[in-house]
């Protein structure tokens, strides 16, 4: 992206350059709308030109998405949006790349191809909307699903254990995690721009609301009367405090972590654990990831951000090296290359 | 020269189809320095997996190659990695078929074996033709090696060997002696055991030793002691056949009258892959090669990896679905997309190969067949997956099919699958199969400037006309507009699509619309592909049908059964969907028509459901093995006698 980098007021995009003319067809309420605008709003604001962005997606509710960007856009089919989205990235390195997923799309029957592009690390932007349920079939358990949650094919509980998303993806390698609300358009927004910056493959979770069939899956982290007690907004640099009174924080006891209260106990500030979204060691990031309600509350923000070579970086460097140094230059070099032999 | 020498090489050229292992007999007492002239010959090279044997092959042929032949070669190595020693399932073979005219196959049955232990005797008895030269190494021929052969007796003192020219030759023994003065270690001094019966092979058809030994220098070039153990145990095994008694006479294949030109040898995977890096440089689109390690198709992948230095992007997936999709994905982005794979592999790609169908966007399935269903036979060849190229698929969801005919051939045919597909914007299957995948031909390298151009039909910027699924009026193909182009913004997907617009429409009239768009667009390729060629008079009586990898025996077989008078014609197929044009006329023309397939009888049921007016009578093979001239002959004569 790096030549692609042009002064943003240079190219004078505004949200509109950005909103298709199709109709948008979620439902009432849902909170892909939310996550729509804010897209909207980064795009002008990456100093990439419009046509180089693409936009892609596998199949559900949010994999609908590239119809409404007017951008270059893909709808895949169902889990392969990854897969997908390596092959624009490696065609043209250029190109910004978003990949648009559900927690069905990515976590179920595309996670082998998640987890890999995340190893591998090829510099796309990748939205998880997860909203715990598959939608677009209409309510059955998902694999973000809690369990004991009573759904279409769990109708006497889930018995199944969850993934958490963060968790996979730093068990994957991944470089870059962030976590943001679909209730919280500036947030949002800031955790979007932080990702388009990352080089390498960056997985943003986007807890969104399926306001059909798992309403209020998010409620104590986004309701107005637990919200506080249950989100923690995470900054590089500073100390895991949260709380209406911010006086609760985050410690680190031994190999796990502990709500604390400031004040009590001889907890002082000093004793809450500061964030450090560079630490290369996996450990705590992964702990901060596993962070839920009741226990803890559940960080919000960028949790891990590591610089490493991009897959697409390595491929391109690799060739520009043989195109320089191979004594094959042309189709007909490769042809007679080697063993052969002329008739007169 | 004497004049008996004089006598028999006159009489050897002037015989049309000569039999080599019953001349070889006749010879039997004549002196050594006699040579004699034979119009083509089968070598076949066994040994244990660790005896070099796949390295003996190659170093032959290169020297077949320099001798001016035409020639094709075939690997025959176990599905195993490492099986065990001396086990039958533990030989590996190769085999060449060499000739002073054209060279259509690697050959039936063998004139000439080499067999270094029991097993791979017995693995081969059923290879080789009645009375072949079978040279043994007979030092490998003991009690432990019977046992493992499996073997219950010593099977050269039995008498289930007469009536072949057995040479025991004490390979094992005499290679120690060779290079007894270099004091090697008894097992480096083993290893090249496998050049004494090179040695032998080259004295018996006088081939020059000095090319062979130069090889030794540059592959050994860090190691000088190997360079010499190696041309010393090359020039005892070729010293070693001119004591042989038993060999009476030496051959020569005289050179074949090839056309004028640089030539090379070349593996079918090779050529599909080479063919493809062509197309790319010609249609000035970067290649995207999608894959997945397959048996046998990696080669493909392996080759292209090797090419970044023309730009290729060789990107090893996760799995097949990853391998197509990526390439759908770089299709997107104007890349030539491939994706390679075997039947299994082609059973994953099927959603995604509907997906390049709904997007309309060119990609290059390449399935190299092998022995099916599910895992089936991996190693071994088979015409098994026609019927899902075509079919395998929801919903109406035509691409174009084309088959290459030899390991030449590949090459071509994925030139040419890579320019249906760019200038078509439609996904394009190339079948090929194991034995062209794996067997080698003599290939004239073509210059890519004499190569058909390729233009894709690619969208200027800010063209105010450009609709994603506005069409080319002759060949009904959208346009490639590619992302980070001005003004050509837009969106596809599997959703159906408005015809024009391509905006996602759920119409049914327009679903109606744009299913008969996507086949009619298929079938017009018919226009820009060959016509069928019939080999031999179109209103023969019988009239032999194949395609694809069989080519080289369908044309051995028909050929030889005209030169006999009897009225056959061949029509071999390369191109399955769409057929060519007149594929009804030539099929009008005939009494008879005999499908022939290594499958059960996949093509046979196409053409019954395409032009079910004529009776189509099939021949098929499913053993994993391919066709051999003499079940052919016989089948064709049965038809024709009826």
């Amino acid at each position: 992206m790096e030549n692609q980098i042009i002064e943003t007021q240079q190219l004078n995009l505004t949200k509109e350059d950005f909103s298709s003319d199709q109709m948008v067809k979620w439902c009432p309420g849902c909170g892909d709308h939310a996550i729509l605008h804010s897209v909207e709003n980064v795009f002008p604001n990456l100093g990439v030109r419009k046509e180089d962005f693409v936009v892609v997606s596998g199949i559900g509710c949010s994999s609908r998405f590239p119809y409404y960007m007017n951008t270059y856009g893909f709808h895949s089919i169902h889990g392969r949006a990854a897969a997908l989205a390596t092959g624009v990235k490696l065609s043209n390195p250029k190109l910004s790349v978003w990949m648009i997923t559900g927690d069905g799309d990515s976590m179920a029957i595309g996670g082998n191809h998640f987890i890999h592009t995340v190893r591998r690390n090829i510099d796309i932007n990748i939205l998880l909307f997860n909203n715990k349920i598959y939608g677009l079939t209409k309510g059955q358990f998902s694999p973000t699903t809690p369990k004991g949650t009573k759904t279409k094919t769990s109708p006497q509980g889930s018995f199944e254990r969850p993934f958490n998303p963060g968790e996979l993806v730093i068990g994957a390698q991944g470089n870059f995690f962030a976590r943001t609300l679909d209730t919280n358009p500036k947030h949002m927004t800031s955790i979007f721009i932080e990702a388009a910056k990352h080089k390498g493959t960056s997985v943003v979770e986007v807890l969104q609301n399926c306001v059909i069939f798992s309403n209020k899956a998010h409620e104590l982290i986004t309701s107005r009367e637990s919200k506080d007690e249950n989100q923690l907004f995470i900054e590089h640099g500073k100390p895991l405090i949260f709380g209406s009174n911010k006086d609760k924080g985050i410690v680190l006891r031994g190999t796990h972590l502990e709500v604390a209260k400031i004040g009590e106990n001889g907890i002082t500030e000093k004793d809450i654990l500061v964030h450090d979204k560079n630490e290369t060691d996996p450990g705590v990031h992964v702990m901060i990831s596993r962070m839920m309600p009741p226990e803890f509350p559940v960080a919000l923000g960028v949790i891990r951000a590591i610089e490493f070579e991009t897959f697409d970086q390595a491929m391109d460097a690799t060739i520009a090296h043989e195109k320089e140094y191979s004594k094959i230059k042309t189709v007909d070099d490769m042809l007679n290359s080697g063993s052969t032999w002329t008739i007169e | 020269m004497d004049l008996i020498d004089s006598f028999f090489r006159i009489r050897a050229y002037s015989l049309k189809t000569y039999n080599f292992a019953l001349l070889n007999k006749s010879f039997m007492t004549i002196k050594k320095s006699k040579i004699v002239g034979l119009e083509q010959v089968v070598v076949r090279f066994a040994g244990d997996s660790g005896d070099g044997m796949q390295l003996t092959g190659s170093l032959f042929s290169d020297s077949t190659a320099f001798a001016g032949n035409d020639f094709a070669t075939f690997p025959d190595y176990p599905a195993e990695i490492r099986a065990p020693q001396g086990t039958v399932a533990g030989v590996s073979g190769f085999q060449i078929h060499f000739g002073r005219k054209t060279v259509y196959t690697s050959g039936d049955l063998a004139d000439v074996l080499i067999a270094m232990n029991p097993a791979s005797l017995k693995a081969n008895m059923k290879w080789i033709k009645q009375g072949a030269i079978i040279i043994l190494d007979i030092d490998a021929f003991t009690e432990k090696g019977f046992e493992k052969a499996g073997y219950a007796a010593d099977p050269t003192a039995d008498g289930s060997l007469d009536g072949y020219n057995l040479i025991k030759a004490p390979i094992s023994n005499l290679t120690k002696e060779a290079v007894i003065s270099l004091n090697l270690d008894n097992k480096s001094v083993l290893k090249s055991k496998n050049m004494f019966a090179l040695g032998i092979i080259m004295y018996m058809f006088n081939r020059e030793i000095d090319l062979v030994s130069k090889y030794f220098e540059s592959k050994f070039k860090a190691n000088p002691l190997v360079v010499e153990a190696n041309k010393m145990v090359l020039a005892a095994g070729f010293n070693y056949a001119d004591t042989l008694e038993v060999l009476g006479s030496t051959f020569k294949v005289e050179p074949a009258p090839l056309e004028k030109g640089k030539y090379r040898n070349i593996t079918g995977n090779v050529a599909t892959a080479w063919g493809l890096i062509a197309a790319s440089e010609r249609s000035g689109r970067e290649l995207f090669l999608g894959s997945y390690p397959i048996t046998p198709a990696t080669e493909i992948l392996q080759e292209l990896a090797k090419h970044k230095d023309l730009s290729v992007k060789a990107f090893q997936a996760e799995d097949e679905i990853a391998g197509i999709v990526s390439a759908i994905g770089a299709s997107f982005t104007g890349s030539l997309a491939i994706t390679t794979t075997s039947g299994p592999g082609l059973s994953l790609k099927s959603e995604a190969i509907g997906l390049a169908v709904m997007t309309e966007l060119p990609l290059v399935i390449v399935d190299v067949q092998r022995g099916g269903p599910s895992t089936g036979l991996p190693t071994k060849s088979e015409q098994s997956d026609l019927l899902q190229a075509l079919f395998g698929r929801n919903g109406d969801a035509p691409v174009i099919v084309i088959a290459a005919q030899s390991s030449v051939d590949c090459f071509y045919s994925a030139y040419e699958a890579a320019k249906l597909s760019l200038e078509h914007m439609t996904p394009t299957i190339l079948l090929t199969d194991g034995s062209l995948a794996n067997g080698s031909e003599v290939f004239k390298i073509p210059r890519v400037a004499d190569l058909p151009e390729i233009i894709p039909p690619l969208v200027k910027a800010n063209d105010p006309n450009y609709k994603p699924y506005r069409r080319d009026p002759e060949k009904l193909n959208r346009f490639w507009a590619i992302p980070g182009t001005d003004g050509l913004r837009h969106r596809i997907g599997g959703l159906e699509k408005e015809d024009g617009s391509g905006n996602v429409s759920h119409d049914p009239m327009n679903h109606q619309r744009m299913t008969f768009l996507r086949e009619e667009k298929v079938n017009r390729v018919a226009n820009y592909i060959p016509e069928q060629l019939v080999y031999g008079s179109e209103d023969a009586e019988l009239l032999v049908v194949s395609w694809g990898g069989t080519y080289g025996v369908m044309r051995t077989v028909v050929e030889k059964m005209q030169k006999q008078g009897k009225s056959i014609s061949l029509a071999h197929f390369r191109h399955i969907m769409p057929l060519p044009k007149n594929t009804e006329t030539v099929f009008s023309k005939s009494k008879k028509i005999v499908v022939c397939e290594i499958n059960n009888g996949q093509f046979v049921k196409y053409l019954r459901m395409s032009f079910p007016q004529y009776k189509y009578d099939q021949y098929n093979k499913i053993q994993g093995l391919p066709f051999m001239v003499a079940e052919l002959e016989e089948k064709f004569n049965t038809l024709l006698n009826h």
